[in-house]
């Protein structure tokens, strides 16, 4: 008796112990995100009110009425789309097929092709910076959409075929065999047959393209020139670059920049997770 | 555009009849290099070739500003390895990687153990899952404006810290070259810790649970599971966060560009921001590329490391 009361107790002082740790660990993680969300909603001359409120009288939706009727912020969010979109298909049908390549053909030059699209992962962004820029201006690409598109299919395109292909390998291989006897051709087979059953790998491809292409920052920065052409991440730069700071608005565009990410994470959870773990354990 | 290609493929080859063969490649030989070539062409084209090119920009001087650049060896890189203000980001960079990973481990292995603990409740473990993925959510770009924020002088970091009785005065953390360096890593710890944290949850899932019963048979209490039992397991998936951290940390641009801009003086500059400065605010882009390549070796040793490891892991 007296020992099965002495392991509860133990236990409930342990509980108590852990959920105190959780705490202090979500103040960490969690208050610097209800901050941003609470300065979004201030008036800007209450952002450094004294003593500091979560939440103030001045609490309004101007801050994101002010950025969504800027059209040039919400031209920022449109390149944003129309960049990371294009990205996401464009990189997910150049990896198919190579991961198709290499997990149901033989040939030759696979394995160097294969270190390479391995190494190429480990080049700094920095390193490729000085080259890009000399490129996308000799290919009369700088300050395009086609030239940050085609910069960050190169960056996804070897994980994303990396993961491709180990997903494929997963899938045996009489599947597509079975279609191959019944006179299939080989895009027909990786279209009809490998693709509906690979889409939870391409959906955590996808969402990994997506990020990386949402969140980048120094391509951006350096490959475009104009408003008309400028990602959510710089034009929010661009925004504190300015004279008097809009913290309000800075903050606001914050969190709606953050938005697409966060609802991607929500819907696709497992995926992101999944994705996540496999790509660190095993890439 | 040179990403058209897949598309063209797929039209001009309507589903074309063709006898069953166990040996794929062997009938059409060029088909996998047909559908292998979108990726050929763009890795070489964006990614091998601008590799040669920068190795070749430091190896000549006044590339890019001059039509006619000079062949001159190594000198550049002479020029860079004697320049103090390499060394400073060198050191900076050091420093704020190896804090950073070290604590990103730390908080890791905490928060995922906290999360998987069988003492939580389900409900609030997803709860406090959900927020120590947030800082997770946010782009450096974002992450660093926040911060800036945060830890204004008249912010909230100073106010609590006043109210605290921690400090006496506010202090601008960010502007300050004694605690500089110290802030943006503190961010940079906030906002990379969870991808640990994650990976680390999913490596959790992977222990078995008899491991723990037997050394609970055997006595062991709390910590001596811990060092017996939980970080043997983890221990490739440690190794290889670990590296893929170093690489990406002492890559970091976005967060100290938006943040101190590599100041104040110098003393937040890592190798990425010296390498920008150097091209695209002075232009000298011979400079710049020999530091690019340099921390391209640099980045290279820590990735031969990694594949070593991944190597070493698959055996099992």
């Amino acid at each position: 008796m007296s020992i099965a009361i002495r392991t509860r107790t133990k236990r409930n002082v342990g509980r108590v112990f852990i959920y105190l740790a959780l705490l202090v660990g979500a103040m960490f993680a969690g208050f610097p995100v209800l901050w941003m969300l609470s300065s979004s909603f201030k008036s800007n001359a209450n952002i450094f009110a004294y003593p500091p409120k979560l939440f103030d009288s001045s609490f309004s939706l101007q801050p994101y009425v002010a950025v969504l009727t800027d059209p040039v912020k919400i031209g920022y969010f449109v390149n944003s789309y129309i960049v990371a979109i294009s990205v996401v298909i464009i990189t997910l049908v150049i990896a198919l097929l190579a991961a198709y390549v290499f997990s149901r053909y033989e040939f030759r030059f696979k394995s160097i092709i294969r270190v390479v699209i391995i190494g190429v992962q480990a080049v700094p962004p920095i390193t490729l910076l000085i080259p890009f820029f000399g490129i996308m201006v000799g290919l009369h690409l700088y300050n395009t959409y086609q030239g940050l598109i085609l910069t960050y299919v190169v960056f996804t395109l070897p994980y994303a075929i990396i993961m491709m292909t180990a997903y494929f390998d997963s899938l045996p291989r009489e599947l597509d065999e079975a279609a191959r006897v019944d006179g299939a051709g080989s895009l027909s087979v990786l279209w009809r047959i490998l693709v509906p059953v690979s889409v939870p790998g391409m959906v955590s491809v996808g969402l990994y393209t997506f990020m990386i292409s949402w969140n980048e920052y120094l391509f951006a920065l350096t490959l475009t020139q104009t408003d008309d052409r400028r990602t959510v991440p710089v034009g929010i730069q661009l925004l504190m670059g300015q004279n008097n700071y809009l913290w309000n608005e800075v903050m606001a565009m914050s969190i709606l920049g953050s938005i697409p990410v966060l609802v991607l994470f929500l819907i696709f959870q497992r995926y992101f997770i999944g994705g996540l773990a496999a790509g660190a354990v095993k890439s | 555009m040179t990403t058209s290609p897949p598309d063209t493929v797929m039209i001009a080859r309507p589903s074309r009849r063709r006898p069953s063969h166990p040996h794929r490649g062997r009938r059409r030989p060029f088909e996998p290099y047909l559908l292998i070539a979108p990726t050929v062409l763009l890795v070489a084209g964006l990614m091998v070739v601008p590799v040669i090119i920068v190795i070749a920009y430091s190896l000549f001087d006044n590339v890019v500003t001059n039509q006619n650049p000079q062949f001159v060896g190594l000198a550049n890189y002479l020029t860079i390895l004697a320049d103090p203000n390499f060394w400073n980001a060198v050191g900076n960079t050091v420093i704020f990687t190896v804090a950073s990973v070290v604590i990103h481990m730390i908080i890791g292995v905490g928060f995922a153990l906290m999360l998987n603990s069988k003492l939580v409740h389900k409900v609030p473990r997803v709860i406090f899952r959900a927020i120590y993925i947030l800082p997770w959510i946010f782009t450096a770009s974002v992450v660093a404006v926040l911060w800036r924020l945060l830890l204004d002088p008249s912010g909230v970091i100073n106010y609590l810290l006043r109210a605290l009785g921690i400090l006496q005065e506010a202090v601008p953390w960010l502007g300050t070259p004694a605690t500089a360096l110290l802030a943006v890593t503190v961010i940079n710890i906030w906002s990379g810790y969870p991808f640990f944290m994650i990976s680390l949850l999913a490596g959790l899932q992977g222990v078995p649970s008899d491991l723990y019963e037997a050394s609970r048979v055997d006595g062991a209490g709390l910590i001596r599971q811990f060092f017996s039992v939980t970080l043997p397991a983890l221990r490739p998936i440690l190794f290889s966060m670990a590296l893929l951290d170093l690489l990406w940390t002492t890559q970091q641009f976005t967060l100290i560009w938006a943040t101190t801009g590599g100041g104040p003086i110098n003393h937040t500059e890592v190798l990425s921001t010296y390498t920008y400065k150097l091209a695209f605010n002075s232009y000298q882009f011979s400079l710049a590329s020999t530091s690019a390549v340099l921390i391209l070796l640099a980045s290279l040793f820590v990735a031969i490391f990694y594949v070593r490891q991944q190597k070493k892991a698959s055996l099992f």
